[in-house]
């Protein structure tokens, strides 16, 4: 089975999850009063679940063409080991991983380890360009962020104080 | 109203507001660049300095510039990086990024730059003859009929986006418009879909989503592959002008989305978003064969449409706001409480009492949008060198600006997992053929959608709106045509393909 009828199958399992949430469980709790509308929250949901759901089947079950093969320049999935896999994967948990730090160690310290590690991972080595340019650029990301735009980034860990 | 316009000249053309243009053409360009920051949130943080500029022409002309140049900023990322920082330059990207990536940045920023202007002057224009005419027709449109313009939008969208494929651009479609219900409705008061987790309270942000569909994994296949990133010139910028046939290509094709994004600006509620949607399917479905086969790969028409309709429709939320005092689009709405601080009441009387006002704003935005030309045009090179740093500086800094823009929305270090999440989703939908834009476009739409939708059942009490209101019935009719004419075509193209021989 091609990857897009596998995507639809999971598609398929999402919309009856949905599905099942908003035909059972979603107007346990509605008052009275909005039971005499014309509309109740989940209205739209079914609607739209059940339109998702037969686009699904068509997918899975239509006889389209099983194999288009895969346009110029785009990245044909079933050779996805002759890629760089790994530094995608890579730079991937280092989103997740600055997801984490940033509130505990700060923008400042994460923003530029991020940028610097994630130059190093896609092949850069010259420290002596890339650490400068990393931290001008995330100091003029934070200064026009949190002084001229006045939203809120804490720069320093946690136990430094909350800054600006 | 001659005299209107005279009075509004000699109120733009003093040498502190043409300074006051220029300085907020500059900084909504800019900060309009970051992706997250759109003209509302722009306009917003402007507003106190407008405020204590205290004259309130000088105070719009200013907004104007930042309005104006924050709408050419947020194309700038959308060609450039494929990351669209606003629901209107969303279709922008379309066409602008594979342009982008050919090497013609600079042309594919030449041309939006003048499909802007050219849309936001005719719109200036319309304004200055329609606006009081115009008013009336805007109340005829209801919450039935919004509800089946924005179905017409879908489909044109599903059915264009899925060349062949209408079936998986649908399903793309309704997955779009089932993320929209997630998190808690203005209409009824309680959390939908959430599983309990508090971070969903408020739904998926639109940046989030918008940054994790295009952006990121736009910069995951660079990554993947790294021939992608060196482009045939070497990041070099090549053919920056407009040749005299492309001119003759686009030209038609601005004056069409002009005036149709005028028109769909002017219907509050409607605004930009829809109209750079709606002008992006409707030059495709009627472009010559061969033409259409360049759309979404870099097609020159398919950037001039999108952004003519999105600049004229940004005009057309004037009228609306002028006319009536009542504002069309988030931004409108900002520039209404805006002109309220600087005691000016928009309304039917703003015209008759404060005319001076009502020309300077005319005038006003007419300026913002040469100044913008004017300046922009010698800065396109220098902005198109962006592409010419080094992918492995390049690629930190999409994934940062891409994290910065879902993080300043929300404030909210969990929306960065949920991209980096969804972001892997959508690189996988990409390997498998599944079109992401409807995905986005329902997203932004669906709310709309619902809420307009929910109003007319229930001033209905029920289905009846469908065939009370012939204007619904029939742009219903329409959006089922989209839908199935194509699918049909697409059937009769291959029978008749496997009459003669089996080809793909």
């Amino acid at each position: 089975m091609a990857l897009d009828r596998w995507i639809a199958l999971i598609i398929l399992m999402i919309c009856m999850a949905y599905g099942y949430a908003a035909f059972f469980t979603l107007d346990i709790g509605l008052p009275p009063f909005m039971q005499r509308n014309a509309i109740w929250p989940s209205t739209f949901p079914k609607v739209l679940v059940v339109m998702a759901i037969a686009c699904t089947l068509i997918i899975l079950l239509g006889q389209g063409k099983d194999d288009a093969g895969t346009k110029e320049g785009d990245i044909d999935y079933r050779r996805l080991t002759d890629y760089k896999l790994g530094q995608a994967l890579l730079l991937l948990a280092m989103m997740a991983g600055y997801a984490l730090m940033l509130r505990p160690v700060g923008f400042l310290i994460s923003t530029v380890s991020f940028l610097t590690i994630s130059a190093m991972v896609l092949g850069e080595r010259k420290l002596q360009y890339l650490l400068p340019i990393t931290m001008l650029a995330t100091g003029l990301v934070w200064y026009l962020v949190q002084q001229v735009l006045g939203i809120y980034l804490r720069p320093l860990p946690y136990f430094l104080g909350t800054g600006g | 109203m001659f005299e209107g316009i005279m009075i509004g000249l000699t109120t733009a053309f003093t040498l502190s507001n043409l300074m006051m243009v220029i300085g907020g053409c500059l900084i909504g360009t800019f900060i309009g660049m970051l992706p997250g920051l759109g003209p509302m949130s722009i306009i917003s943080i402007m507003i106190p300095v407008a405020i204590t500029i205290g004259d309130p022409s000088a105070a719009l002309i200013l907004l104007a510039g930042v309005y104006y140049g924050a709408i050419f900023g947020g194309s700038t990322s959308s060609i450039l990086i494929n990351a669209p920082g606003v629901a209107s330059t969303v279709a922008t990207s379309f066409d602008g990024y594979p342009l982008a990536r050919q090497g013609k940045a600079g042309k594919a920023l030449t041309v939006a730059a003048i499909s802007s202007f050219c849309g936001g002057s005719i719109g200036a224009v319309m304004l200055m003859i329609f606006a009081p005419a115009l008013a009336t027709v805007a109340l005829l449109f209801h919450s039935s009929e919004y509800f089946a313009l924005m179905v017409v939008g879908l489909s044109a969208i599903a059915a264009f986006a899925g060349t062949g494929q209408v079936a998986k651009a649908l399903l793309m479609t309704l997955l779009g418009l089932i993320m929209a219900t997630v998190g808690e409705g203005a209409l009824f008061n309680m959390p939908r879909f959430t599983m309990g987790i508090m971070d969903l309270q408020s739904g998926f942000g639109f940046v989030t989503l918008a940054m994790a569909m295009f952006a990121l994994p736009e910069a995951l296949y660079l990554v993947l592959d790294p021939s992608r990133s060196n482009n045939e010139t070497g990041g070099e910028i090549k053919d920056l002008r407009i040749t005299r046939a492309e001119a003759k290509e686009i030209a038609p094709v601005i004056g069409r989305q002009s005036i149709q994004g005028f028109l769909i600006g002017v219907l509050p509620g409607a605004g930009a978003t829809i109209a750079s949607f709606l002008g992006y399917a409707v030059e495709r479905n009627i472009a010559s064969k061969e033409d259409q086969e360049k759309f979404g790969k870099g097609s020159i028409k398919g950037l001039a449409a999108p952004e003519a309709a999105n600049n004229a429709a940004c005009t057309g939320s004037f009228v609306p706001l002028l006319t009536l005092g009542i504002p069309g689009s988030g931004t409108t709405a900002i520039l209404l409480g805006a002109l309220i601080a600087l005691n000016v009441n928009p309304g039917p009387r703003l015209m008759v009492d404060q005319p001076e006002i009502f020309w300077a704003v005319i005038i006003s935005m007419y300026v913002g949008n040469l100044v913008l030309l004017v300046l922009n045009l010698p800065l396109i090179p220098y902005i198109a060198k962006i592409l010419a740093v080094p992918r492995n500086y390049l690629i930190p800094f999409i994934l940062f600006f891409t994290m910065m823009g879902a993080y300043i929305g929300q404030n909210n270090a969990t929306e960065l997992l949920i991209l980096v999440g969804l972001g892997i989703c959508a690189t996988v939908l990409r390997f498998a053929d599944y079109p992401l834009a409807p995905l986005l476009i329902g997203f932004i739409l669906g709310s709309m959608l619902e809420d307009n939708f929910a109003r007319a059942m229930q001033l209905y009490d029920g289905l009846g709106f469908i065939l009370d209101r012939p204007m619904t019935l029939g742009l219903l009719g329409v959006a089922a045509v989209l839908i199935i004419l194509p699918s049909y075509r697409a059937r009769r193209a291959r029978m008749r393909a496997k009459g003669i021989a089996d080809g793909d």
